[in-house]
């Protein structure tokens, strides 16, 4: 397991991070190890043995279909970055709606 | 900003090449509650009033599944034949835009709930023969809708050029299916028209099982459009592009249209078609390219590890679909058979949108040849005139029934229905209210009518004299006059009577 220079490249740019030529040179390296530290967890992977996503052998836990109170609008915005118009205010993205 | 793209006109895009469709469809279930949390899942409401620690996906905070969410995708899946899986997992999307405060979308992946089915749709061109066409679906998956974003200080309020966005979490969690179809291959110049008939046909569907209200202009109901064209015979799928904002039926036609023709001009040129998003513009029916869109790789999907799996047992999913409503197009085969309609008389219908209109007359007791004559003929053209929607009317299928039922009891005549239906329209009441306070009834009674008749002879001496000679034709001429001069409460043919014993 290994992870390229071009593949943080590409991964900055998902992730709208400027990374520049220096910083690139030094992360790239930096988290080829840690991928490949992690990759190791898949030497003690046997046959026999299915992979899980969860960490109870349960399924179809499901809620009714009824309204609990939400949160007061001050409350949803106190940790905002920035407000306006009572919405979250953040900086231009790509998304459309 | 946005120049037009050179494009080939259609007919001959189409002699060089093939297209291709691919529909996604996204339909926001009518669930009380958001898909995760209690949240109210209904549309608009003042900004970040509808959210919880789970739809903010804040440190703590567990997602739990509604089951009546569960439930309406699988009453979709079922109604579009597909099978329902014995066992899949949510999965999470991972991405960087600001519409889900976790930074991750919910969704389904590898494993959705329904899989492989169909939709039958007939697509009537008006000038060719109707031509059904099978169209399969891929899958049905549910998934949470994002919240709202605001792009601000822009030209146009897009995004681009836009300083920066306000985001509104209201709608983030509100369940939404999405219907993906197998490509489509095989339409050929009809593309654009099955496409925009598919999707007309699933949003009856959807309808009919109650389980959304489809509005595409309220956006519960959303339509992605993939398009991708290949030299004929070719045999192999060219490189698609997936057109988004379209917000109409009509669009949804002209956006394939649109696509076909631009990406002709760029395989003419020599070019290849870029896998991209691109931007469906309703002014001037063009496309324009978007972000180029990421590949699935780049979302990094796993299960989700807060959620245990789903396993719907096999008798809840027989309980489902016992319990589906006849499906738009059995009832419609069933009705067109119960009133006698030819193909033509019944593309007339479904073409002004008044198929349900009549079906709710002829339940409250009208004749379907009565029902369908007010609504095609008067109604119609009422809703014409005033730029409205045949069902925005405001006459009910019940009142119009009332109204058919005066006629064909004798008791009104076209003619002053016509003013029942003006007094209705006008909110004067109900059809019976609007005939009493209108004082509307037909006139037969001999005497009233005979001075009537009597008038309308001495004012016309020439007509009369024809009328003698045996030009029997020229009483209408007289019948019309008394008709003006009752205002339209004589009976005609009783006038029509009088006339003639008088004259001959
Ligand atoms: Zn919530």
């Amino acid at each position: 397991m290994s992870i390229t220079r071009d593949e943080v490249v590409h991964l900055a740019r998902l992730s709208r991070l400027a990374l520049g030529q220096e910083e690139l040179d030094h992360l790239a390296p930096q988290l080829d190890q840690i991928i490949s530290a992690v990759a190791r967890v898949q030497e003690v992977a046997a046959e026999g043995i299915p992979p899980t996503s969860h960490a109870l052998p349960l399924t179809n836990v499901f809620r009714e279909d009824e309204i609990v109170p939400c949160l007061a609008a001050d409350v949803v915005l106190s940790e905002a970055p920035a407000v306006e118009q009572q919405r979250f205010k953040v900086p231009r993205i790509l998304a459309e709606d | 900003m946005t120049t037009a793209p050179p494009l080939v006109p259609y007919a001959e895009a189409l002699e060089r090449y093939e297209p291709a469709i691919g529909l996604e469809t996204h339909v926001e279930l009518g669930t009380v509650t958001k898909l995760f949390c209690g949240c109210p899942a209904q549309f608009g409401g003042e900004p970040n009033t509808h959210v919880c620690p789970v739809c903010l996906g804040l440190p703590g905070s567990l997602p739990v599944p509604s089951r009546a969410a569960i439930e309406f995708t699988i009453r979709i899946g079922l109604a579009l034949n597909c099978s329902i899986a014995e066992w899949c997992r949510f999965a999470r999307k991972n991405y960087f835009y600001p519409d889900m405060p976790k930074d991750f979308q919910i969704s389904q992946y590898d494993e959705p709930l329904c899989t492989d089915g169909w939709l039958d749709v007939m697509v009537d061109e008006g000038d060719a023969e109707p031509q059904h066409v099978r169209v399969g679906i891929e899958r049905v998956h549910l998934e949470e809708d994002t919240g709202k974003s605001m792009h601000v200080g822009g030209a146009t309020g897009r995004i681009h050029g836009a300083d920066y966005s306000l985001v509104d979490y209201n709608r983030a969690g509100i369940p939404l299916v999405e219907i993906v179809t197998k490509p489509i291959t095989t339409a050929g110049a009809f593309a654009p028209a099955v496409a925009r008939t598919y999707v007309a046909e699933l949003r009856e569907v959807v309808r009919s099982l109650g389980v959304s209200d489809v509005r595409m202009e309220e956006g519960s109901l959303r339509c992605d459009v993939n398009t991708s064209l290949a030299p004929r015979g070719s045999g192999v799928l060219g490189t698609r592009t997936e057109t988004k904002n379209v917000n109409s039926l009509r669009s949804v036609e002209r956006a394939v249209r649109s696509e076909i023709e631009r990406q002709a001009a760029v395989l003419d040129a020599g070019g290849t078609v870029a896998l991209e998003t691109r931007h469906f513009h309703e002014d001037t029916g063009i496309t324009t390219s978007g972000r180029s869109k990421e590949e699935a790789e780049d979302y990094r999907y796993f299960p989700e590890p807060d959620l245990v799996p789903l396993a719907p047992p096999r008798e809840w999913v027989e309980q489902i679909r016992r319990s589906l409503p006849e499906l738009p197009s059995v009832r419609r085969e069933r009705l067109q058979a119960e009133w006698q309609l030819s193909d033509a008389d019944m593309a007339a219908l479904r073409n002004a949108d008044a198929f349900d209109l009549v079906a709710g007359t002829v339940a409250a007791g009208a004749s379907p040849a009565g029902a369908r004559k007010w609504w095609l003929g008067e109604l119609s053209r009422r809703a014409n005139e005033t730029g409205a929607e045949l069902a925005g009317l405001a006459i009910t299928p019940d009142q119009v029934a009332r109204v058919a039922e005066l006629v064909s009891s004798g008791a009104l005549n076209d003619q002053l229905a016509r003013q029942v239906i003006d007094g209705v329209l006008a909110g004067e009441g109900t059809p019976d209210e609007v005939v009493a306070a209108r004082g509307l009834a037909v006139v037969s009674d001999d005497s009233a009518l005979t001075a009537a008749v009597d008038e309308a002879i001495t004012a016309n001496p020439d007509v009369a004299d024809k009328i003698r000679s045996g030009k029997v034709a020229a009483a209408g001429v007289l019948v019309g006059a008394v008709m003006k001069a009752t205002r339209g409460q004589a009976d005609a043919g009783k006038v029509r009577q009088l006339i003639l014993e008088k004259l001959t």
